[in-house]
């Protein structure tokens, strides 16, 4: 990912006590939670669909994805939609609510473990002002084998 | 040449100039002494050939104004129309329409037509056809889109070359003939292994229909092709018969200069051929145009806009009809009388828009029938039948969507009828009916549907062969046959596996038959009927909805969620007394009007989360059908009717089971539509 290293904007966002970064050029919005629409059959982490302004968007669960605890909806709750190869997809997020710019020497490849996620997932780490943020690799979190998974059930 | 900027317009216009020239020449030709229809083609010509001239196209405009000519002529009464005259016009309308195809492709329109200018010449100085025969033989263009048939195979000067180059050489040079077996399947595929086979024994100089035509299976059932080998004939045919499917081959020796005198002979016979063999190609290069009469009609000025941004408008406008809804929710509260007034006005304004959003969707089915008048005429020339086609309704507007996907079972329908339904001249004359068959093509609104009749007043249909030929087929058992009323045994027809041609013929019925036909319409959410009344003639009637995008569905409740089932796969719904739901074979059946129609319970198929557990009393059923199938999907509650817009769930929810689309609702809320095809087995 050729744009971890430059000075990258990210969007900030929090899962259980970790703070993650996605590209700023890959979110579309931030969105409120509500009125999802269950999809019988569909893999555990995706929640349902959402009507966003006409357009039927999937959303999923991203503490289901990386296989955290399960969590009630709280105030800060918010709904991330994010563009990968033309799909659009909202991913559910404890809160998110920073900006940051991620200069280039700030960040490390990433540590062979972090927290319960896996590390495929992790384009690497950033250390600005005494936060932490672990920056996602968007492609891997909603993998081709995921869709796999999602088209062959039946 | 600074002409780009007009380009377009000037595509446009020579389609529509083609387009009159086209009508009006079939008019003619059922009315050859009706001259002001000259006049008009020859308006038509004289236009496209100015244009065509001002912007550089030479070849165009030249072979128009050899038209213009003949056209003249017979205006002044020089020329009386008779059929050869009629196909060489029909056939240089054809090289028109290809020229400008290929304008529009970015190509210069160059094209030789000198065999069709001979023609053109030849009548225009009031000589027989037969006496053309002095013209040098036809030349093709490099594209090969020029007079290429199966009767005659013509060859251009470099291929000329090539294969007098190859006799020199001692190789051989065949004309071979291949054809595949009537219900072959896969004829693409055939072809390929056909010309897989030849390309190992020698090298295929030539092939008629061409090989990307092949590619696209724009042919019948046989194809020509000239081959140059050092293999005798015997071998390569026993090659090729061993490709499955094959089920002639023919090779004989291909003879340059016996090519060049037949090949005046048969100039008559290559034009039918020709424009027997392309009208479906250089009809598709018209359709997307707007024809003269709507242009008459409405005077219109039109622009071009792509439908993704018309797309995007009906997203947004949908979104807006949701906020309306709250608007009026919220007002209502309020209670406020300017407020109130206000939202009133802007759901009327809205109200309208919608209906202007969703016209612009729309098409006159025009551009569908556009192409079915000179089918008709070539098929009746091949069959040796008289038929008289008439189109009602051709401005009859429909969605783009269902446009798209109606013009194929509409040929396979008048294919149908100008083949089986009309009867030979003879053979009406000897029924007391004239000889001239009648065909009528008819679109029409009515409610929320269009309806498109095919009728003809053919032979109608043998209730007694068909019902026989049902039994015989296993489509139902002698049993039931008994209690079928007229009506239901016409629709046998459209039943799979039944196809009473006793014949097959290339026109229509090569095994497949009609029940294609039903099934793509129902796809559409459409359905057929059949009116016959034997040796009168028959009427094929289609309904079908007026937009794809926009379906009437039922809403229903499981548990908390709802659900859409669309109302053309809905029979009826019930509420049924838990105690009347039998048992069969371990599932749960009803006894539905004397049907034994098996439950589906959506909740348990959706896997709905259940707060209750207790068995209800009553059961809230929906009746739904797939073809002649039926099942009654169990809901908790029905909300009722309601007109939806069709959405997909995205790419990343592609295949999700038993769910055909979603939609949104007034609340904003997302319901999603049962596929209730998925769900009859």
């Amino acid at each position: 990912m050729s744009e971890v290293m430059q000075d990258d904007k990210v969007i900030v966002f929090k899962l259980k006590d970790e703070e993650y970064g996605i590209p700023i050029e890959h979110v579309g919005s931030i969105e409120r939670i509500f009125n999802i629409t269950r999809v019988p059959r569909a893999p555990k982490f995706v929640k349902g669909v959402m009507n966003l302004r006409g357009v039927i968007t999937p959303i999923i669960d991203l503490r289901e994805r990386f296989g955290l605890e399960t969590v009630e909806q709280t105030e800060s709750t918010r709904i991330i939609i994010i563009h990968v190869d033309d799909k659009s997809i909202g991913v559910i997020v404890d809160a998110a609510n920073d900006v940051v710019d991620v200069p280039q020497e700030k960040v490390e490849p990433s540590p062979e473990v972090v927290g319960a996620v896996n590390a495929d997932y992790i384009r690497g780490v950033a250390k600005i002002d005494q936060r932490l943020l672990i920056l996602l690799n968007l492609e891997k979190v909603l993998s081709e084998e995921e869709f796999d998974e999602l088209s062959t059930i039946d | 040449m600074e002409s780009n900027q007009y380009l377009d317009v000037f595509i446009d216009e020579s389609k529509e100039n083609l387009q009159v020239v086209n009508d009006g020449l079939l008019e003619l030709e059922k009315d050859p002494s009706n001259l002001s229809i000259v006049d008009e083609i020859f308006r038509a010509a004289h236009t496209l050939k100015g244009m065509s001239a001002t912007m550089g196209y030479e070849d165009l405009s030249d072979l128009t104004h050899k038209m213009e000519n003949v056209l003249d002529a017979i205006r002044n009464e020089k020329i009386t129309v008779n059929s050869n005259v009629m196909d060489v016009l029909l056939d240089s309308l054809e090289y028109l329409e290809k020229m400008t195809a290929d304008i529009a492709e970015g190509g210069t329109g160059s094209m030789n037509v000198e065999s069709v200018v001979t023609q053109l010449n030849a009548i225009e100085k009031g000589e027989e056809l037969s006496q053309t025969g002095t013209s040098p033989a036809v030349i093709d263009d490099e594209s090969e889109t020029s007079t290429s048939s199966v009767e005659g195979l013509t060859v251009d000067q470099f291929e000329r070359t090539v294969l007098e180059q190859a006799k020199t050489d001692g190789q051989n040079v065949y004309h071979i003939t291949v054809s595949l077996s009537e219900d072959c399947l896969l004829k693409v595929a055939r072809v390929y292994m056909v010309f897989e086979v030849l390309e190992q024994s020698g090298e295929v100089i030539k092939s008629v229909p061409t090989v990307d035509a092949l590619e696209n299976e724009e042919f019948e059932n046989h194809f020509d092709l000239i081959l140059v080998t050092s293999e005798q004939d015997e071998e390569l045919k026993a090659k090729i018969m061993k490709v499955s499917e094959v089920r002639e081959v023919i090779i004989k020796p291909f003879e340059l200069e016996a090519e060049q005198s037949s090949d005046d002979k048969q100039t008559t016979e290559e034009n039918q051929a020709v424009s027997n063999e392309q009208p479906e190609i250089s009809n598709d290069q018209t359709n997307d145009q707007p024809t003269d009469q709507q242009k008459k009609a409405a005077g219109n000025k039109t622009i071009r806009v792509n439908i993704e941004r018309l797309d995007a408008l009906m997203n947004l406008f949908e979104e807006m009809v949701i906020d309306r809804g709250r608007l009026e929710q919220i007002s209502e509260e309020l209670n406020h009388n300017d407020l109130k007034g206000t939202v009133e006005r802007i759901s009327r304004i809205s109200g309208d828009l919608q209906n202007i959003i969703l016209t612009m969707r729309m098409v006159p089915i025009e551009q569908v029938f556009n192409r079915f008048p000179r089918m008709v005429r070539q098929l009746t020339r091949e069959l040796g039948k008289d038929i008289n086609m008439e189109i009602e309704g051709a401005e009859t507007e429909l969605d783009r969507t269902v446009i798209d996907e109606i013009g194929d079972p509409l040929v396979h329908l008048i294919r149908n009828a100008v083949d089986h339904g009309v009867e030979m001249p003879e053979e009406r004359k000897q029924k007391g009916k004239p000889a001239q068959g009648n065909m009528l093509l008819k679109a029409f609104h009515s409610g929320n549907h269009v309806f498109v009749e095919i009728r003809d007043d053919g032979q109608g249909i043998n209730k007694e062969k068909v019902l026989n030929k049902a039994i015989e087929n296993g489509v139902v058992s002698s049993d039931q046959a008994s209690s079928l009323t007229d009506k239901q045994i016409n629709e046998l027809i459209l039943a799979s596996g039944f196809s009473t041609a006793q014949e097959i013929s290339d026109i229509s019925g090569r095994g497949v038959g009609l029940d294609v036909v039903k099934s793509t319409i129902e796809s559409l959410g459409g359905s057929i009927e059949i009116e016959s009344e034997y040796g009168k003639g028959t009427t094929f009637s289609i309904q079908l909805p007026l937009t794809l995008s926009i379906i009437s569905v039922m809403l229903v409740m499981i548990e908390e969620e709802t659900y859409a089932i669309p109302l053309s796969s809905i029979i009826e719904t019930a509420v049924i007394k838990h105690t009347d739901v039998m048992k069969a074979h371990n599932k749960e059946v009803i006894d539905f009007r004397g049907h034994i129609v098996p439950l589906v319970d959506l909740r348990q198929v959706f896997e709905v989360p259940s707060a209750k557990d207790e068995e209800e009393t009553y059961y809230s059923v929906v009746v739904v059908r797939k073809g002649d199938q039926m099942a009654g999907l169990v809901v908790d509650s029905f909300i009722g009717q309601q007109e939806i817009v069709l959405k997909s769930l995205g790419d990343y929810l592609s295949n999700v089971f038993a769910i055909s689309g979603a939609t949104i609702l007034g609340n904003g809320e997302v319901a999603l539509i049962v596929d209730s095809n998925a769900l009859i087995k």
